[in-house]
């Protein structure tokens, strides 16, 4: 996020940390015009440049960044976006499963997590990835295909399994991250301060289950799709030039709520909850069910299980 | 007067406990009915009304036991149902193994007791003990809403059609974008 662009003089809009800015009021002036050009064209604000890790900021210094956040989200899309900073629920440690025997490669997931966690729409940016594989071969990566498209799903033959970040307990991702813009939290959902991460893509390069993606260009968002329920390390509108995941629907699930892609799945494949209550439908299936995790041998750990319902 | 108080604050406590009861459940009594769910889905949960076909149901609106006396006769129904085609094991079932020739109104199970339209789990769990099992503890079948507190649940035949049980088709939503389609576009991805 922070590129040179930050200090590219537009018409009326003089870079603010510019030589020339010796007197207070035309400083003054000049970031007040640039937050208020900024936003739509890549440039930054004063107070955003200046934003340190989430991590790292005060309670108040939070809230500051909230409301300059909302502010600019309504500059820009005309609608009250709220950008909730609620924290990890005490004892709780999200799992999630996916029954294989029952998914259809519907991909009612993909697109209902689109729109809730306002990825851009073009192109577009999809967090869970549906492989197509043979059922003769089993799980094979070599044999998977992502662009099927045939007019009626499954098809013969075929099973279908969807990837999407897998919350590892061991996320390379986060190990490799030179800024420390992205962190486990400690309900185990892997997340990305996108005012702090510097498109370095490090941790695409580090994912092994292809779940971080990275807004190549300006998101193209539009107003009507915004959803304005939004999580400060979640779903709100992001910018040129950062990446992006999968956060279990954090807005949605610190809130008590089911993901979108559980709300939406025609067949129930879905199940998610917290790892450590004993009464949940997650470890239930742990407890009973033929379960196994993607890529085990490389040792991430997911949070994310496959299981066979049947 | 403790009596009396008594007396007024009973009814008024009950009446609350029971409008709880029937709008939500929270994560507390989840767990504690979790336990116990082999017995009682029923309160943990919100099941939506059974997908009837339009205008069919009460079935004893036609079904009436005075002016049409049942024909328990196995056969093909050639009059009315004509739409129904039975691919539920045909060759060892038929209406009335499910559906109760003299209470039209209810479906009943293989011992003869009836069972609600509502609860029609109950009938398909007689062959489908494992997925009955999974399905109340929420593992077979879709569950929506909270997952540390109130859900809504479907029915078996929400998802299954009881005379055509196998999980219909359906029409995939677009794939992703190839890499090779997307252009560069004025510095930005388009
Ligand atoms: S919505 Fe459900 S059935 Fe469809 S692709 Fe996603 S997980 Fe599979
Ligand atoms: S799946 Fe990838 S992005 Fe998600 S936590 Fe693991 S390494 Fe990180």
């Amino acid at each position: 996020m922070m590129d040179q662009d930050a200090c590219q003089p537009s018409p009326g809009a003089p870079c603010p940390s510019g030589e020339n800015n010796g007197r207070r009021e035309f400083l003054g002036a000049a970031v007040a015009a640039v937050a208020t050009a900024l936003t739509g064209c890549g440039k930054l604000s004063k107070e955003e440049f200046l934003q340190h890790n989430f991590r790292e900021l005060s309670k108040e210094e939070v809230l500051t960044v909230i409301e300059r956040l909302e502010k600019e989200y309504k500059e820009k899309y005309g609608k009250d976006v709220k950008v909730a900073n609620t924290p990890a629920l005490p004892g709780v440690m999200f799992g999630y499963a996916l029954d294989l025997s029952r998914c259809i490669g519907c991909r009612r997931c993909v697109h209902a997590c689109v729109k809730e966690n306002n990825q851009s729409r073009d192109p577009e940016i999809q967090w869970i990835r549906v492989l197509e594989m043979e059922k003769e071969e089993g799980v094979n990566l070599q044999v998977a295909e992502q662009y099927y498209n045939p007019a009626e799903v499954p098809r013969e033959g075929h099973f279908y399994m969807p990837v999407q970040c897998q919350q590892c307990k061991k996320p390379p991702c986060v190990k490799v991250c030179p800024v420390g813009a992205t962190w486990k939290e400690k309900d185990g959902i892997v997340v990305v301060d996108y005012n702090w991460c510097i498109g370095c893509r490090y941790c695409m390069a580090a994912c092994p289950y292809g779940a971080r993606h990275f807004n190549w260009g300006e998101p193209n968002l539009p107003s009507k799709d915004v959803n304005t329920d939004t999580h400060y390390l979640g779903n709100r509108p992001r910018a040129k030039g950062v990446v992006e995941k999968c956060t279990f629907c954090v807005q949605r699930t610190r809130k008590g709520l089911y993901t979108a892609c559980v709300e939406v799945c025609p067949t129930g494949s879905r199940k998610f909850g917290n790892l450590l209550d004993k009464e949940s439908e997650i470890r239930y299936v742990l407890e009973n069910k033929r379960v196994f995790k993607f890529k085990e041998e490389l040792n991430t750990q997911p949070n994310f299980f496959y299981f066979y319902g049947v | 007067m403790t009596r009396l108080l008594r007396l007024c604050i009973l009814p008024w406590m009950a009446a609350c406990l029971l409008a709880f009861a029937a709008t939500a459940v929270t994560a507390e009594e989840h767990k504690k009915h979790a336990a116990a769910a082999v017995e009682a889905p029923k309160d943990l949960v919100q099941v939506p009304k059974p997908p009837f076909s339009e205008g069919i149901f009460p079935c004893s609106q036609c079904h009436d036991p005075k002016s049409m006396a049942p024909n328990t006769t196995r056969r093909v129904l050639k009059d009315m149902h004509t739409d129904i085609s039975l691919h539920h094991g045909p060759d060892t079932r038929w209406c009335l193994d499910c559906h109760d020739a003299y209470n039209r109104d209810n479906l009943h199970l293989a011992n003869g007791k009836l069972v609600s339209f509502n609860t029609s789990y109950q009938l398909c769990g007689q062959c489908h003990g494992d997925k009955l099992r999974d399905w109340r503890v929420g593992i077979h079948g879709k569950r929506t809403g909270s997952w540390n507190g109130a859900k809504q649940y479907l029915l078996c035949v929400h998802c299954h059609n009881p005379h055509s049980p196998h999980f219909k088709s359906l029409k995939p939503m677009p794939p992703p974008a190839r890499p090779e389609a997307i252009q560069l576009k004025n510095g930005g991805a388009k």
